[in-house]
């Protein structure tokens, strides 16, 4: 079998998890009557909160038959009945168990997770924008084709690019946009080229993206000191290569220096360049992508642009194109005549020369993600831009530089950028795996930073603090892992021994989840009555 | 008598007579971590040496299974549908994935044995 | 700035414990040569909340808002009214601001409304397993499609003519890597005749009911001439309170739906952010993208919730992932979480109810305007028009008046001939009998 080290261990690998007998460290805790603790609540399902109660008030009215096909509905959905101020109730217990960029630092490596500003918010909720239909008569919605259109000058005007892209739903979806077009290109050319480069460094979406789109990946390695090869990159171009497939900076936080020289061998082969944008809040406002010879590149506006995780979504991946991928954007295109702007969504009526290589979603894309990424991007100016983007480089190194005599940065010789890269050699001998250590920052108020990712290191840990923290909070954040770092490597593990202790849950049997998926809640059989 | 083989991707091969018996080797379900499910081969399949064959799935990863030498799949291994954790239990006696009707004994022949594997394991 | 906390002060210490003078060394790695200066971009300098407010204000009052005028679109995007709880629940800043719950410890609020999403689309489509949300209803409807494909190794996709063009062109770009996509005849008020184009090869039939004019589609035969021929059924919904009047998807034999969730907790938005419903039978399970949200325990045997099957995602099956999706909707599928869970069943039933009453009297007040004939005879909100002239126009002309009246098809099938008289309106809870006099009296004049 191929041996797949793509995962990270599940919860319950690691011997060294107990049920708790941490011993001094977290004593044993009080039994309460309610099961509740203090402000800590357990909720139940609201399908077992449900009692028939109603939570708006809408007219009872009875419809006829006769225009309804035969088709009426026989049956009970089976949905609960709840009042407002129960499922007011309900979702604000929830959302406690919630850990959040408000709540404290989230060090998630390629993540980006930045304060989200509030104007934001107000401004996505303007009727203007908020209630306007994407199919209403385009003279009614003149405002939002401005907007639209003012976003896309402040995307190919910091990436010093042609043109973008605006309708991919997120980063996955853009990069599949990004590869159509060159599909596309390749197409048009005439010629059959199946193969995509990608880095072993890579994010998990690039070759799956690429596999998706109907190409076969080829891997390239990473040198000792986290740079991708360019020489055996360049070594693996030919005529049958489409494209290659970098992030700039690298997972591993660092700036490809060779970037320019590759470009050029890429295009000289004939092939193109995807840059995978995730990592853009390095370099916003200092570097222009379209500058060192890339041809394609998402953005991730919840990352780099300030929307909104939400829990996991709404995302916006916009792409924008160079001159030899434009004509291939799909639509609808954005053009504007003496009428106004308009929107062109038929594939047969676009301009002259451009060739959209079909449409990626129903509608014009993320409109709400949009409003609110021009909102911050019109909020910190170009200068904004240009100070988070060096705050945020600053950040991660300061992180860095205050924790690599304790910890083992592989590439701690030098600066990173907006991240900084760990692995698990420090912990070596002391039976605490990059997984124990993440488990016990929980303990301590942090949401762990990303783990095992990239796969070129081992038991990688990546941290990217974003431009948003004060200096004290990352000061404390340092102080929490020194301390923990120490520890382990002391031989005091008490603390990582089946952390965390202080969540709302212990750790997670992730292994009877997928071994007998419940994916849904359904009533208890009813009991069949004794005769 | 029966003989076992090994592949550099960590499956075993029995020969019992004509009937081989394929499955992967302790090192591999240790790697894996809990096993969740198997996808195993229809019988009638027709497999060649280092085709795919069949797919493991963990919490953290789903790997291939290659056939270690090539042949027509004859029974797959029913009860790991119900319990994947067989495979993790015993993965080189219970655990067993599928049989194989070989169609030339001389790949067996060429693979590792229990020797040589255990040092290629070491080599890792 | 704002948003950025450090000052000068942080900046020359935290440059002093890295040990580098500037913050420009940091970018040593960068090419000298791509370093621009702050000069070379052509964009305007910060500005503070007031001025942006008032920047972004202009240009919303550039629109005409669906709530300022008699409106009537629909199309794959409804008016609904949302209470208000829903939109303060989902700003609280523990749902807002959190990420997807890979730590399942501190993410169960996340994880438990996922949860009960699964169980709402799973009851509300008639279907046995639903998974987190997906983009949306175009790029589930793609989804579907692949997901068919593989689970029967053909490559033959056919799609009703009822299907929203947007999201018949969505499946084409990407499913036809897979096989051959083909469209049935376009039979605006009627059910055109598919059944007869499935075939041994086909991997699925894809049925939109109500369909992009409206018309309600009665999914059974259409199911079972698929199934006998070896082929799956994806019903595609892109209207979901329908599904508080009309028989499931699931209920009519269908294999996978893929549906828009945007009338329930989302408002219009220009076009995104939607929500993508997706479930399907639990022994397709394994080949269903995007993610899944399972139930289990903890060490300490307490119910919890975590993001389970997650093997056939990018992230660890790479290029062998079932999808390359990594985000799914997260607030949106929170807001159609909670709307839901404010209607209940009997909320649901009523609203659904109104709706079609209200189509209903519409469409009858409509017969009374002169060259106006409705096409659609069985439908829930939405139905069909055929005007004496062309559609377009006439929407154009009465915009010009104050009234949003419905979306022409030419609009979405531009080169379709037949199409060009007709206009696509829906109802909703949100229109009044003055918005139906507003619209009959405009018509009347135009026509």
């Amino acid at each position: 079998m191929s041996m797949n080290n793509q995962g990270r261990p599940s919860s319950v690998d690691q011997i060294s998890v107990d049920k708790g007998d941490a011993g001094e460290a977290f004593p044993a805790s009080i039994a309460t009557i309610s099961g509740d603790r203090g402000l800590d609540h357990e909720e139940a399902l609201i399908f077992e909160l449900g009692h028939g109660a109603v939570g708006v008030d809408l007219a009872d009215v009875n419809v006829g038959e006769a225009r309804l096909g035969g088709m009426r509905r026989k049956a009970a959905i089976g949905l609960p009945g709840l009042s407002e101020p129960e499922v007011i109730r309900h979702y604000v217990r929830l959302s406690r168990k919630n850990y959040a960029i408000d709540s404290g630092l989230y060090p998630l490596g390629s993540c980006t997770m930045k304060h989200n500003p509030r104007l934001n918010e107000k401004v996505a909720r303007l009727p203007g924008f908020g209630d306007l239909h994407p199919l209403a008569p385009q003279s009614t919605t003149q405002g939002a084709l401005e907007l639209i259109s003012q976003l896309m000058n402040w995307l190919t005007t910091l990436t010093g690019m042609p043109a973008v892209a605006m309708s991919p739903k997120a980063g996955a979806h853009g990069e599949l946009c990004g590869l159509l077009a060159i599909r596309a290109a390749i197409a048009a050319r005439g010629e059959t080229r199946p193969r995509i480069l990608v880095p072993q460094s890579a994010h998990g979406t690039n070759p799956a993206t690429a596999a998706f789109a109907g190409f076969t990946v080829d891997e390239v390695p990473a040198k000792p000191n986290g740079h991708v090869d360019a020489a055996a990159l360049k070594a693996k171009l030919g005529p049958d290569v489409a494209a290659i497939m970098l992030t700039n900076p690298n997972t591993c936080g660092l700036f490809e220096g060779e970037i320019i020289d590759i470009a050029k061998a890429v295009h000289e082969a004939g092939a193109y360049f995807y840059c995978d944008g995730a990592n853009f809040n390095a370099i916003a406002g200092k570097v222009r992508p379209g500058d060192l010879g890339i041809d394609a590149m998402h953005i991730n506006l919840h990352k780099t642009f300030s929307t909104p995780h939400g829990g996991g979504g709404p995302g916006a991946g916009p792409v924008v194109l160079s001159e030899r991928l434009a004509a291939f954007a799909p639509v609808p295109l954005l053009v504007a005549d003496d009428k106004g702007l308009r929107l062109i969504e038929d594939m047969e009526a676009v301009p002259q020369g451009a060739k959209p290589f079909g449409r990626m979603c129903a509608f014009h894309g993320q409109m709400g993600m949009f409003t609110r990424a021009l909102t911050y991007m019109l909020s910190h100016g170009r200068d904004g831009v240009r100070q988070a983007s060096e705050d945020a480089v600053l950040s991660a190194n300061y992180i860095l530089a205050s924790l690599k005599d304790v910890m083992s940065a592989p590439y701690g010789d030098g600066p990173c950028m907006h991240e900084a890269l760990f692995d698990d050699s420090f912990l070596e001998g002391t039976g605490v795996t990059t997984l124990d250590f993440a488990k016990a920052m929980i303990d301590e108020g942090y949401h762990p930073m990303t783990m095992y990712f990239p796969l070129v290191v081992h038991g990688a840990m990546l941290i990217e603090p974003t431009e948003s923290e004060s200096k004290a909070s990352l000061d404390r954040f340092i102080h929490v892992l020194r301390t923990l770092a120490l520890e382990a490597r002391a031989g005091k593990t008490q603390r990582f021994a089946g952390a965390p202790h202080l969540a709302p849950r212990r750790r997670l049997d992730e292994t009877a989840a997928a071994r007998k998926p419940v994916l849904r809640w359904k009533p208890d059989p009813v009991p069949v009555a004794a005769e | 008598m029966s003989e076992v083989r090994y592949t550099d991707q960590h499956e075993w091969i029995r020969l019992d007579g004509d009937e081989a018996t394929v499955g992967i080797t302790k090192f591999a379900a240790e790697s894996l971590g809990d096993v969740v499910f198997v996808e195993l081969p229809a019988s009638g399949k027709a497999v060649t040496a280092g085709g795919e064959a069949a797919v493991v799935e963990s919490v953290k990863a789903a790997s291939d299974i290659y056939a270690p030498a090539g042949g027509t799949v004859t029974a797959a291994n029913a009860a790991l549908e119900k319990e994947p954790s067989k495979v993790n239990e015993d993965p080189e006696g219970e655990g067993w994935f599928f049989k194989l009707k070989l169609s030339d004994k001389g790949e067996f022949a060429k693979l590792m044995d229990s020797a040589a594997y255990a040092k290629f394991v070491e080599s890792l | 700035m704002r948003y950025l906390p450090l000052t000068t002060d942080d900046r020359r210490a935290m440059l002093g414990r890295i040990g580098a003078p500037d913050v420009d060394t940091l970018f040593r790695d960068v090419p000298k040569s791509a370093l621009i200066p702050l000069s070379a971009i052509d964009l305007p300098d910060t500005q503070g909340e007031l001025e942006v407010e008032r920047a972004m204000s202009k240009l919303a009052a550039k629109n005409v808002a669906a709530g300022a005028a008699p409106f009537f679109c629909g199309a794959g995007a409804y008016k609904h009214h949302v209470p208000s709880a829903v939109d303060h629940l989902i700003q609280r800043s523990e749902f807002l601001t959190s990420y997807t719950p890979y730590q399942p410890e501190i993410a169960q609020g996340t994880l438990q409304y996922l949860f009960e999403f699964q169980t709402q689309v799973a009851l509300l489509t008639g279907m046995e397993v639903a998974n987190a949300s997906l983009y949306d209803g175009s790029t589930a409807t793609a989804e579907a499609v692949l997901m068919a494909q593989r689970i029967t190794k053909r490559g033959k996709a056919i799609l009703s003519g009822g299907l929203h063009p947007h999201y018949a062109e969505t499946v084409e770009t990407v499913a036809s890597l897979a096989g051959a996509v083909s469209r049935s005849p376009v039979t605006p008020g009627s059910a055109e005749d598919i059944i007869s184009l499935i075939d041994e090869e086909t991997a699925c039939v894809v049925v939109q009911s109500p369909d992009v004019f409206g018309l309600i589609r009665n999914l059974r035969p259409i199911a079972d001439a698929a199934h006998a021929k070896g082929a799956l059924l994806v019903a595609v919904v892109t209207e979901v309170v329908s599904l508080g009047l009309l028989e499931p998807p699931g209920a009519q034999g269908a294999d996978i739906v893929a549906a828009e969730g945007q009338s329930i907790g989302n408002g219009l938005n220009f076009g995104g952010p939607y929500v993508g419903l997706f479930a399907t039978r639990e022994k397709f399970l394994r080949q269903m993208p995007g993610r899944l949200c399972g139930e289990t325990v903890d060490v300490e045997g307490r119910r919890g919730y975590v993001l389970t099957l997650s093997t056939r995602e990018q992230h660890i099956r790479r290029e062998k992932a079932t999808s390359n999706i990594c985000t799914n909707s997260g607030l949106c599928c929170l807001a159609f979480t909670i709307h839901l869970s404010l209607l209940g069943e009997e909320g649901l039933t009523r609203l659904a109810r109104i709706n079609h009453a209200k189509a209903s009297a519409l469409a009858d007040k409509l017969v009374s305007v002169p060259g106006v004939e409705v096409l659609t005879s069985a439908f829930f909100n939405e139905f069909t028009v055929k005007l004496p002239k062309p559609a377009a126009p006439v929407v154009e002309a009465l915009a010009a008046k104050g009234v949003i009246a419905g979306v022409p098809a030419s609009r979405l099938l531009p080169r379709d001939k037949g199409c060009d008289n007709l206009l696509i309106l829906a109802v909703t809870e949100t229109n009044t009998d003055d918005d139906f006099d507003a619209l009959v009296g405009a018509l009347k004049e135009i026509l």
